[in-house]
């Protein structure tokens, strides 16, 4: 289990292995927002959580159709699942790679980009906290949506429509923990939903993985 | 002998249906006249909101079988998983583009009717914002299957996507009420304090449930046997290649 | 130990290919099927291997004893040779790939990365995998895809000295594979028969 994991981060940090490009279009969406909203600080700081909550959703999206395409193509995933390890545990460890080279990095380049977003500064430890707990969902759902589509052809632009309505509930309480965090009110209701969706996702949603990449396996 | 299960043989349902679909659609169509007709021109108008409250005849219905829909589509899919009966995933199938549908409707209504109340076509209300990503998760459901080549393969994994969708939808309808209180009123027909709806209204809104659930029941029994047909035929199709 | 079918079907999207196949296999056997293209060669490897059901019929083997190998070699191009079956082998949970270099004529090539190899090269290390694996049934399809000459007696060697060692070898293959100690099962007579037209509309639609 840990030989894949370390096989997926080596894999990753290797060329074409895609790492960073996520960052970078964390990034470059934290350049166009002000860019198209104007410069206002006010406006900025206002609509600051929810920019950084849905670039860190669309940049994780990115790199989620690299879980199990690659595998399936070069017929690993055949051979991991008639290997002597559980396929729920390699979902699991594949979702863990993905958000140790993905989640992980957003989480900490985003006080950055709150910084050109004009966060209040209340909100950056909300921030760090959110997506901290927050993005270990983004990558499980994702796992599971990455799962359901990995016969396909094309399958990407599917992936999205399927895993977007999915992240809605992390979506919207990873952001109220920001903007209410920003607001110096009470952040407990939001965070512990946040949590308590990660911690079902992490637990649950492994074996539909599971499930589903047998069948497609077929 | 007659168990319900027996339905789940494609022949016995395409038999059943043959006599039961017409009944049905008549019925569906006849009950829903009944009850729009009712409904818009027998009913008083509504001291605050006047003629335009008549929409909910659709509305509500709509709304309803949108949900309903859903919840029919997470049964097929669970029978579907556990017994294996082909005809529920088909109808599973068969019930998404209805539902999608009726969630539309839900959704046009609803804007018609806000626009005079509220003062605006859509707002971010819990409701409304439910209804969406309702819709959304349609979508979602209706392009796995369309992607997918093989039945059975299409059958199990739509019929997984069903089930985790079932949990994020409920998750979303919490999150989006918690993000923002709305400007919807409650339940129309909840028995809360005094009844809020004379039965004036309510006659005919159930008559209208009944022609709306008469239709969709309609709708799912013809899409199930255009599926049953659609994969007869490929049946068939890959027979002649086989000999 | 031994790997035993008893009248096995297999189906492939939905289609029935195969039926009433049986054999058993017991240590220092092998057996080689062969047929046609698209007589269900790969399906009844993948059913046995168990990434699919099996429509009717038996595999008796004891858990954890088959190593599968499909037409493609499951590797990383980004990985060198060293890695990647490094990697194969933690996740059998043996250790040691010196061997498997040695026996494929890998050495030269250890810390070349996987996509700098040839179609054979590629091969012999999808083949040095499954040494790595320890596991004593090898289900192989189409092994000797894209090896030479020199490679495929290579790999026969190699075959042979599994079984040898007590292990077992299912293949598909097309090629004479210079193993005449094999045995041959020819798949064309197990074809699975059209089920009959005026049973009419089942279950399965067929």
């Amino acid at each position: 289990m840990i030989a894949l994991l370390i096989r997926d981060m080596r894999l990753a940090f290797r060329a074409g292995g895609g790492f960073g490009l996520g960052l970078a279009f964390f990034l470059i969406l934290a350049v166009l927002v002000p860019l198209g909203v104007g410069p206002d600080r006010t406006t900025l700081a206002l609509i600051a959580p929810g920019i950084l909550w849905v670039g860190a959703l669309l940049a994780c999206l990115l790199s989620l159709d690299r879980i199990f395409a690659l595998d399936y193509e070069d017929g690993s995933l055949d051979l991991l699942a008639t290997a002597p390890v559980p396929l729920e545990g390699v979902v699991s460890i594949k979702a863990l790679a993905h958000w140790l080279t993905t989640g992980v990095p957003l989480v900490l380049v985003s006080p950055v980009l709150g910084l050109l977003l004009s966060l209040p500064v209340p909100a950056y430890g909300w921030l760090l906290l959110s997506l901290m707990l927050g993005t270990p969902a983004l990558s499980v759902i994702g796992t599971f949506g990455a799962a359901l589509t990995v016969g396909l052809k094309r399958g990407g632009l599917l992936l999205s429509l399927l895993v977007l309505p999915l992240y809605i509930p992390t979506l919207v309480f990873g952001a109220e923990v920001v903007s209410r965090g920003a607001q110096g009110l009470a952040v407990g209701t939001p965070l512990a939903l946040l949590a308590g969706i990660t911690a079902g996702a992490v637990a649950l949603l492994p074996f539909a993985s599971a499930y589903v990449i047998r069948i497609n396996l077929r | 002998m007659s168990s319900l299960w027996e339905y789940a043989n494609p022949l016995k349902f395409m038999r059943t249906t043959d006599w039961l679909l017409p009944i049905v659609a008549v019925a569906a169509v006849v009950i829903t006249t009944i009850g729009l007709v009712w409904g818009f021109f027998f009913t008083p108008d509504d001291f605050r909101q006047g003629s335009t409250v008549k929409i909910v005849f659709i509305h509500v219905p709509a709304a309803m079988m949108a949900i309903n829909a859903w919840v029919m589509m997470l049964v097929a899919s669970l029978v579907w998983l556990i017994r294996r009966h082909h005809v529920s995933a088909l109808a599973a199938r068969a019930a998404a583009p209805v539902g999608a549908v009726m969630t539309v409707i839900g959704l046009i209504t609803g804007a018609v009717w806000g626009q005079p109340m509220w003062g605006t076509w859509w707002a971010w209300d819990p409701r409304l914002t439910a209804f969406l990503i309702l819709f959304l998760f349609y979508l979602g459901y209706i392009a796995m299957w369309s992607a997918i080549d093989d039945p059975d393969t299409g059958a199990d994994l739509t019929a997984v996507l069903c089930l985790v969708g079932s949990v994020f939808a409920v998750l979303s309808r919490y999150a989006a009420n918690f993000w923002n209180q709305g400007l919807h009123q409650g339940a129309s027909l909840s028995v809360a304090p005094g009844t809020r709806m004379d039965w004036a209204y309510k006659a005919p809104l159930y008559t209208c449930m009944v022609g709306f659930g008469l239709i969709f029941l309609a709708l799912v029994l013809a899409g199930t046997r255009t599926e049953i047909r659609a994969r007869r035929m490929k049946a068939l199709v890959a027979r002649e290649r086989m000999a | 130990m031994s790997l035993k079918v008893t009248d096995l079907a297999c189906a492939r999207g939905g289609l029935p290919l195969l039926e009433g196949v049986s054999f058993a296999l017991v240590p220092g056997q092998a057996l080689v099927l062969r047929g046609p293209n698209g007589c269900g060669k790969t399906t009844a490897l993948r059913t046995i291997a168990g990434l699919q059901p099996a429509m009717a019929g038996q595999i008796d083997s004891p858990p954890d004893t088959i190593a599968y190998a499909g037409h493609a070699d499951g590797l990383k191009a980004t990985l060198s040779v060293t890695e990647n079956l490094t990697f194969w082998a933690a996740i059998y949970g043996t250790n040691g790939i010196d061997h498997a270099l040695d026996r494929m004529n890998l050495r030269q090539l250890a810390d070349r990365a996987a996509q700098n190899l040839s179609a054979g090269q590629k091969r012999r290390l999808g083949l040095a995998r499954l040494m790595v694996t320890g596991r004593p049934v090898w289900v192989l399809d189409e092994p000797t895809v894209s090896l030479d000459a020199a490679s495929v007696a290579l790999f026969a060697d190699v075959v042979r000295a599994h079984l040898a060692a007590g292990g077992m070898a299912l293949m598909a293959t097309h090629i004479e594979l210079g193993l005449p100690e094999a045995r041959v099962l020819d798949l064309g007579p197990y074809k699975a028969r059209l089920p009959d037209p005026s049973s009419g509309f089942d279950e399965a639609f067929l």
